[in-house]
């Protein structure tokens, strides 16, 4: 089985996000880069996948070359090998194509990625992919099991959760309880650094959309303190000043 | 030339946030000079329906096929792709969901259109420009964001806008709409389905409370319950609780769990840890009760007690009641 593992480098959730060059660009002076935490699960299950059956796990990031320390850290995890299409992106659309040109080159019968990444939360580039390579794609799968050429998937659906069985190629967006949360073996550290990492110029995009500055949120006003014994106030408070009871 | 807004049902009835969609979109219709029209797919009561109307939209066009009445964000994406190119849409709508998401990403490739998601506020449209902004760090941010492409989606977060519950346009004309769905879209088998009943749905309520470790164990959780029902809020948790199956894992609220924008959060015994934060910092008002006055949560809230929440609760839960 040939698993294809998109993964995201973003800052580590407990960051505190700042901007520089005039708001356009996330500084990165301090912030720690991790593995998007939704990746994170779907490597994590591709790879214990691929211990049940034999096959292959490709990672693919669409980024810079600071993401370097996380691709090495895939690898420790029990990814085989490594592309990094050397683009920062300009948005969804123009990630999803860079996935989709990679995807297109080689045949794998799993494309998985998180949810959605946490910083542009968007969680469209799996259904983009999968459009694009005219496949069908589930997300959010907290639960994935292969039998032959046949997935049966557990996702979440508006209000409650499903099952179903669909035929494989498919783009799964995943989140936990996917797979066993896993950090790197020593072996794997050691290892990794031999694996290969392709570094591929990017396709030509559309750009469809141009970010242009980042803001942060206002700071909230002061907290209104009630004191305990006159809880009740915060009732009225509530209905009278807030207005949203 | 409409502004095409797509409407989620929930048993056969037009979802709240959907009116707020409906309603976002006829501003920026009545903004851009033409009319607005939604889109709904599967079984749905036409009486219901019309009531889109009172919202703003001036058409429905109903898609009655029951194949529909189970989420597929294959086929949901080829009716909207149709009904937009009969419309003629530049400006599609599109409520924040993980199914809105993949819709607008499947219609998006088709259509070529910018897809942006997590939109907060109205878009300024001013010329040729065409601006959103939307959440991004979970909410610890905002990006500004030009969309170039001569069609837009816009995926919006639950209370872009303020709504008007009382909206009182006439009724909508509905009309039945059959575009071609690909077999492609129904070769996925569905072995079983599990949805939680009676239950006012986490994404969709305008008041949740929630509990942390401070409830000190599921024994207690009836106190936030009571209050719960009196306000008819929706009811959270923090990660800690679902991981401690005090409560089940669909309640979790944060970074990795359920991110809801209510009218109103009340957290009770939650000390705020920033991954919680990103899940619930786009309420509207944010009430925090907690014992330990030191809690970052109260740096972030509208609203605080510091004490005792079992002896808070329930004076909560009374003065509650005598507001019904």
């Amino acid at each position: 089985m040939n698993i294809l593992v998109c993964i995201t480098s973003v800052p580590d959730t407990t960051a505190k996000i700042t901007f520089t060059d005039n708001d356009t660009k996330l500084n990165k002076a301090g912030v720690q880069l991790i593995i998007g935490p939704y990746d994170d699960y779907a490597l994590s299950r591709a790879v214990e996948l691929k211990e049940q059956a034999a096959g292959k796990v490709t990672v693919l990031h669409v980024g810079g070359a600071d993401a370097d320390p996380q691709i090495r850290k895939a690898l420790a995890l029990g990814a085989d090998e490594a592309i990094r299409v050397d683009v920062e992106p300009a948005d969804s659309y123009d990630t999803a194509v860079q996935i989709a040109h990679i995807a297109r080159q080689n045949s794998y019968d799993l494309i998985l990625m998180g949810r959605e990444s946490i910083d542009y939360n968007s969680g469209i580039v799996h259904g983009l992919v999968a459009e694009m390579l005219d496949l069908p794609s589930y997300s959010p799968v907290m639960k994935l099991d292969i039998n032959g050429s046949t997935a049966t998937i557990t996702r979440e659906i508006d209000g409650g959760k499903e099952v179903l069985e669909a035929s494989l190629p498919l783009v799964l967006g995943c989140q936990e309880p996917i797979a066993e949360w896993k950090s790197p073996s020593m072996k794997g550290i050691m290892t990794a650094r031999t694996k290969p990492l392709q570094v591929v110029p990017p396709v030509e995009t559309e750009q469809l959309s141009v970010t242009g500055k980042y803001t942060l949120p206002a700071p909230k006003g002061a907290c209104k303190m009630i004191p305990a014994d006159a809880a009740e106030t915060l009732i009225r408070l509530l209905q009278t000043e807030a207005k949203v009871i | 030339m409409s502004v095409l807004i797509y409407i989620e049902l929930d048993k056969g009835s037009v979802k709240k946030t959907s009116f707020g969609a409906i309603q976002y979109g006829a501003m920026i219709a009545a903004k851009l000079g033409t009319t607005t029209t939604a889109l709904s797919l599967g079984t749905a009561n036409s009486s219901e329906l019309e009531q889109a109307g009172h919202h703003g939209a001036a058409k429905v066009l109903h898609v009655a096929d029951p194949r529909l009445d189970h989420e597929n964000s294959l086929a949901y994406a080829e009716a909207l792709v149709q009904a937009a190119e009969q419309e003629e849409s530049e400006v599609i709508i599109i409520p924040k969901s993980g199914l809105g998401d993949a819709v607008a990403a499947r219609a998006g490739a088709r259509l070529k259109a910018a897809v942006v998601s997590g939109i907060t506020g109205l878009p300024e449209i001013t010329g040729d420009t065409f601006r959103v902004t939307k959440r991004i760090f979970s909410g610890k941010a905002f990006a500004s964001i030009d969309m170039a492409a001569a069609r837009k989606i816009l995926v919006i977060q639950k209370n872009a806008i303020e709504t008007d519950e009382n909206a009182t346009g006439s009724p909508a004309q509905v009309e039945a709409f059959s575009p071609v769905l690909s077999e492609a879209g129904f070769k996925a088998k569905v072995i079983s389905t599990e949805k939680v009943t009676n239950e006012i749905s986490l994404t969709e309520a305008e008041i949740i409370v929630s509990g942390g470790r401070g409830l000190k164990g599921p024994e207690n959780w009836h106190l936030l319950l009571d209050l719960a029902s009196a306000l008819g809020a929706a009811t959270g948790c923090s990660k800690p609780v679902s991981d401690l199956d005090w409560r089940p894992h669909h309640e979790h609220i944060g970074q990795t769990g359920i991110k809801v924008t209510p009218g109103l959060y009340i957290a009770c015994g939650i000390s705020g840890a920033i991954q919680h934060l990103a899940g619930v910092n786009g309420s509207r008002c944010i009430v925090v009760i907690n014992k330990d006055p030191e809690a970052p949560f109260f740096k972030s809230a509208d609203y605080g007690i510091v004490g005792d929440i079992f002896e808070i609760l329930p004076r909560l839960t009374d003065a509650a009641r005598k507001l019904r």
